[in-house]
């Protein structure tokens, strides 16, 4: 075992890296979630986002078309969740594995033609200046551009949740339905809009799995960064800077644990795999003892009478 | 437009015939998606449903609908129980797992001896694992209120790394020349799950299958603790109220449902399967929970899914083999049934009527 | 007529299997508080959607200001200055009042400047309220400020108040009389809907009278007695509940410094709680909604556990028994919400006669459910208590409010409880089976049982308590004997006007 062998600035960056996938899909599915819908499809959209970007990237050879495809994948399948809860009135619980199952499958057939291929490698964006600062610079600056569009995304996500009003009425929609419908707000179209856009971020982060951080294509390569996205959402008690920590805490781990298996330490590759499982777990629990934050109308069906 | 009208009480009717109808609409959607795929829709549908029944080589094909469907039922059937409580166990995959884990340790840890005892106690080493597994989210949703989903899902990823370390370690073949694997069972007369009639597919987890299918029915529709189980699923205060622990209905629901997974899990390792190994699992953890839904939580409907898809492993292995359809178009496939299923299930509480069409005759 | 408002002619609206609304007529003019009179179900609700762009009608005209006026959505509606406020709040409540009132704005003015307003506009009518508190936290008569407010932003030149006072104490409906008047004052029309005839003869310049959809007749409440208005309201002279003196047995339910946290984030935690009741004696515990109404009946039913000497059944510690336990012992419960808590919605009646009559009733051995029982069972509270219906079979869902909650009262009392407890018995059920219910009621009080009503409806329970107590904040009053009671002192037990002092209102 040579752990001198991991370096921690390395690590750092890196860990920006790993956490990018999950981020992307936590905030999408954190919006979601404030409209009142729960939608457990995450992965099901992020494994569509992954293939679709993927194949896109390598049929134009152009990274930044594949993620635009990867988001509007993932928004059309999350498009079948949005007409069977918010129109078919379905179990949210039971359609979001339903959008997993099937998004598992979709994304299979579609990358069959797929596995081996390399896809067109998405450029590094060296701030200048700002990259040449010791320590901070690699670790910060010197990243591909989607990590700073997550960012971007998730300071966005922010800014609109609590200052605009659009943002208010998506926070009044999860909250209260029948009220925000008293009041004259479509709750239908607003939680349809929301859905899609949950839909369009899980791709994001899918292809950011298939395009920049493995890269390349494998069934199922998406491992449960969905459900780890969901489950971050409950740990950030439903508040955008929250899912940042959160992601940065589990990024953190999977990079150390990989950097542990490379650094050949004593423990067992399996266990070493299996300990962002873990740590989701006991976060969980940890979060689940005060919780609050959570939307009222989280998970139930809304239909006008009338 | 269309209006939906909420009925004053579920349909009788439509509760029974939305199944049969979300299978068709499967077909012809699933045939269209295979003719897009370039394969002739209705020969693959037909190669899907119809060969392994009645076609050349359905003596072969017969028995494995038992085999394959075993498995699904005993899961499912387990699933359904938390599904009315709207307890959620979508972590079947991993207990199933465990299960065979604990299933096929405790048979090898009496290898070479050979005793009547030692299949009956891998059944109970093979439940207890599975229930140990579901305990798991059982005992954190209890005693923190956290998420079950999401713990019994995060748990079927645990449990495959241990898969993997049980295969390359402590349960390796000591003869197998170094390959990754366990001893097969098969080869282990005491621990053998054998075909119980030859030529049938009948297996011991068959048996548990039918027997919990049984059960569940009773436990349903006869007992309190049934009664408990669905007044929860329809109206949680209106349970507590009535005097229902939501404690230890938790924990019942996934204890049994863990308990039921990791028995298939056993039978499977000790049966069809034989050994444990990196790939053990192919997701019958995953696809009972279409079962599930698709028999509607009912024992007698489960039986019913649990067979049809079946059908569509095995026809989608033969499509798989004859035409040369993907067999990622069968995942595709199941997935899209759950998906009709949900959508038609609209029919069973809702009435849809035109929005067009005044109601005449009202002064 | 210049001075006419809003009119309405021949308005129909009509749902599957009942007419909501039947070619119903009448005018509002400018400044005039017009009262909408009916009992439950009589189409008021509807008829204020259809005002309200929530609904469309069928058929049928309004005019606003002799202008067509056909709201598509509240906003059109709120656009042509018709504002409401909901019987049940439009709120949310993990926002805070100034967002709550924001949502309701077309546009809404910046968060700190909304708040200015806010305050501005709240001192101007009496109703003082802070914009930056969370709703979740506000007493039910603030969070009806809230809605008030948020109408009043707009400058409304037709207020709908929806029940107002259901939430209020009889000092808070001092209070919110004073307001509407200035309002009246100031040339806003205010469509009043109501129930409580001498609020209405107390405030009201008309009334029109809705009875089963229909527009049964108007009057001038000033000119009017109760007695003629409840009589055109109601169709026919209702008959009061008969009760006998009677003489009160042995103390048989004794809550001892009761204290239960609250259940959920936004309930009300339960302090120190004393009180008795005694064989055949009906106790009356009044108090406005989400003072821990809910909390109180799920300590007696054991949905919430305390220590076990803090609840005794006749000297027995029960504090710590479950709701079954209980039942055993005689102690039965029948909770507010119908659907959802005293009855599972989906489920039939039998099913629902299971629910809580499995013990008391043999309907279960040894575990296993004797199906034939519960039915009959269910088809014996069916008859006994009048439930309209084709038979137990039927999903409880299927049932009128009035139905199901004969049926949910009718399925405890046939129990023979030793003590019953019952948390808004009659609200939202019509007055026939009101009625029945509270002389249900008092006949088990009369065979010897304890009986503690829960109610926000004071007519109801002066009707029918013996001793009277009032919930305030999760503490409960002394219960003092109900025929001595005076409005005022009611009002003061209840909590007052709770701390909200009435700004000058100038």
């Amino acid at each position: 075992m040579d752990l001198s062998s991991i370096n921690p600035i390395l690590l750092l960056a890196s860990l920006m890296v790993a956490a990018t996938p999950i981020l992307l899909a936590a905030i999408g599915e954190l919006v979601v979630e404030r409209a009142g819908v729960l939608n457990l499809g995450v992965e099901g959209m992020m494994i569509t986002g992954a293939i679709c970007g993927f194949a896109i990237a390598v049929e134009t050879g152009s990274p930044v078309l594949g993620f635009i495809a990867a988001a509007v994948g993932g928004a059309v399948l999350s498009l079948l969740f949005a007409l069977l809860t918010q129109f078919a009135l379905a179990n949210q619980v039971a359609s979001g594995l339903a959008l997993t199952l099937f998004g598992l499958g979709l994304s299979a057939l579609l990358g069959q033609g797929y596995v081996g291929v390399k896809p067109p490698s998405t450029p590094q964006l060296d701030i200048p200046l700002l990259s040449d600062i010791p320590v901070l610079g690699p670790i910060l600056f010197n990243h591909d551009p989607m990590v700073y569009v997550a960012l971007g995304i998730l300071a966005a996500t922010w800014a609109v949740l609590k200052y605009s009003r659009m943002g208010l009425v998506l926070r009044a929609v999860g909250e209260n339905h029948e009220a925000a419908h008293a009041l004259g707000y479509k709750v239908v179209r607003i939680r349809v809009l929301a859905i899609m856009f949950g839909g369009a971020c899980a791709g994001l982060g899918g292809a950011y799995v298939s395009l920049i951080r493995v890269p390349q294509w494998t069934e199922g390569m998406t491992a449960g960064a969905g459900w780890i996205a969901l489950a971050l959402v409950v740990f950030a008690s439903w508040k955008p800077w929250r899912v940042l920590m959160g992601a940065y805490l589990f990024g953190g781990v999977t990079v150390l644990q990989l950097n542990l298996q490379a650094a050949g330490i004593a423990i067992p590759v399996e266990y070493l795999s299996m300990s962002p499982y873990i740590i989701t777990i006991v976060v969980l629990v940890i979060m689940s003892t005060h919780r609050s934050g959570a939307p009222a109308s989280l998970g139930k069906n809304f239909h006008a009478s009338g | 437009m269309f209006k939906l009208e909420k009925r004053p009480q579920p349909s009788k009717m439509w509760t029974l015939l939305t199944p049969p109808l979300a299978v068709l609409a499967t077909m012809i959607f699933g045939g269209l998606l295979f003719g897009l795929l370039g394969n002739p829709p209705v020969e693959a549908i037909r190669t899907i449903f119809w060969d392994p029944l009645f076609g050349e080589f359905a003596f072969y094909y017969r028995p494995q609908l038992l085999v394959k469907g075993g498995p699904l039922i005993l899961i499912a059937i387990g699933l359904s129980l938390g599904f009315r409580a709207g307890i959620w166990n979508i972590g079947a995959e991993g207990q199933y797992i465990m299960g065979a884990i604990f299933g096929a340790g405790a048979g090898l840890a009496f290898y070479p001896m050979e005793a009547f005892y030692i299949f009956p106690i891998m059944v109970i080493a093979g439940a207890i694992g599975g229930m140990l597994w579901a305990g798991i989210p059982a005992f954190l949703k209890v005693k923190f209120g956290t998420n079950e989903i999401l713990v019994s899902l995060m748990l079927v990823y645990v449990a495959e790394q241990l898969l993997a370390s049980m295969s390359l370690g402590l349960l390796k073949n000591p003869d197998g020349f170094g390959f990754p694997g366990s001893r097969n069972l098969q080869q282990y007369a005491s621990a053998h799950n054998a075909e119980l009639i030859t030529g049938t597919g009948m297996h011991w987890g068959v048996v548990a299958a039918f027997i919990a299918v049984i059960f569940s029915y009773i436990l349903l529709n006869r007992h309190m603790l049934g009664f408990s189980i669905r007044l929860t699923g329809e109206a949680p205060r209106a349970a507590k109220f009535s005097g229902v622990s939501p404690a230890r209905l938790i924990l019942f629901c996934l204890g049994t449902s863990g308990a039921l997974a990791g028995l298939a899990g056993m039978f499977e390792v000790a049966g069809p399967a034989g050994q444990i190994s990196i790939d053990f699992n192919t997701g019958y953890g995953f696809t009972a929970i279409i079962v599930a839904f698709l028999g509607r939580l009912h024992p007698v409907g489960i039986l019913l899914a649990g067979l049809l898809m079946a059908l569509t492993y095995i026809g989608g292995e033969i499509a798989q083999s004859n035409l040369g359809l993907p067999a990622a178009a069968i995942q595709l496939f199941q997935g899209m049934l759950l998906f009709f299923l949900l959508a038609v299930d609209l029919l069973t509480n809702f009435r849809i009527r035109l929005a067009s069409s005044r109601r005449k005759g009202v002064a | 007529m210049s001075d006419l408002l809003l009119s309405l002619k021949g308005l129909t609206k009509a749902y599957p299997g009942v007419v909501a609304n039947d070619n119903v007529s009448f005018d509002i003019a400018k400044g005039e508080v017009h009262a909408l009179l009916g009992e439950n179900g009589a189409g008021k609700s509807t008829l204020v959607k259809m005002i309200y762009g929530l609904v469309k009608p069928d058929s049928g005209e309004m005019r606003l200001n002799g202008e067509v006026f056909t709201p598509a959505e509240p906003r059109a509606a709120r656009a042509s200055g018709v504002a409401m406020v909901f019987q049940h709040f439009s709120l949310f409540n993990a926002l805070n009042v100034a967002e709550n009132i924001a949502l309701g704005m077309e546009n809404p003015p910046k968060q700190n400047a909304l708040a200015a307003r806010i305050s501005e506009v709240s001192e101007a009518y009496g109703l003082p309220l802070d914009p930056f508190r969370t709703v979740g936290d506000l007493s039910a008569g603030e969070r009806q400020r809230v809605e008030i407010i948020r109408c009043l932003l707009q400058d409304p030149k037709l207020l709908i108040m929806d029940e107002p006072t259901s939430v209020l104490t009889p000092q808070e409906v001092e209070i919110l009389f004073e307001t509407l008047r200035k309002l009246k004052a100031e040339g806003t029309s205010i469509l009043y809907i109501s129930h409580k005839l001498e609020e209405i003869k107390a405030l009201c310049d008309h009334a029109t009278i809705l009875r089963l959809g229909k527009n049964v007749g108007t009057c001038t409440p000033a000119e009017s007695t109760a007695a003629e208005m409840a009589e055109m309201m109601v169709g026919s002279s209702l008959q009061t509940p008969e009760r006998s003196g009677r003489e009160f047995g042995n103390v048989v339910l004794e809550l001892t410094d009761l204290s239960v946290s609250a259940p959920g984030e936004f309930g009300t935690t339960l302090q120190d709680i004393t009180m008795s009741v005694q064989a055949g004696q009906v106790l009356g515990i009044g108090g406005v909604a989400g003072n821990g109404q809910d909390e109180l009946l799920g300590a007696l039913s054991g949905e919430l556990p305390s220590s076990p000497g803090t609840i005794k059944l006749d000297g027995r510690p029960i504090g710590d028994f479950g709701p079954n336990e209980r039942r055993a012992l005689g102690l039965l419960t029948a909770p507010e919400e119908r659907l959802g808590h005293a009855a599972a919605p989906d489920m039939s009646l039998t099913e629902n006669a299971m629910l809580t009559g499995a013990i008391r009733e043999g309907l279960a051995n040894k575990g296993f459910l004797n199906w034939g029982k519960a039915a009959d069972f269910a088809r014996k509270i069916i008859e006994e208590f009048d439930v309209r219906t084709p038979g137990p079979e039927n999903a409880a869902r299927s049932l009128s409010g009035g139905n199901l909650q004969k049926f949910v009262i009718g399925r405890e009392v046939l129990q023979r409880p030793e003590v019953l407890v019952v948390n808004q018995p009659t609200w939202g059920v019509d007055a026939s089976a009101a009625a029945s219910i509270r002389q249900a009621l008092l006949d088990l009080a009369a065979g010897g049982a304890a009986v503690i009503v829960i109610s926000q409806d004071l007519d109801e329970l002066m009707e029918i308590s013996d001793h009277f107590a009032a919930l305030n904040e999760g503490h409960l009053s002394e219960a003092l004997p109900a025929a001595d009671l005076t409005v005022e002192q009611i009002g003061l037990m209840m909590g007052g006007a709770h701390g909200m002092e009435v700004s000058h209102v100038g």
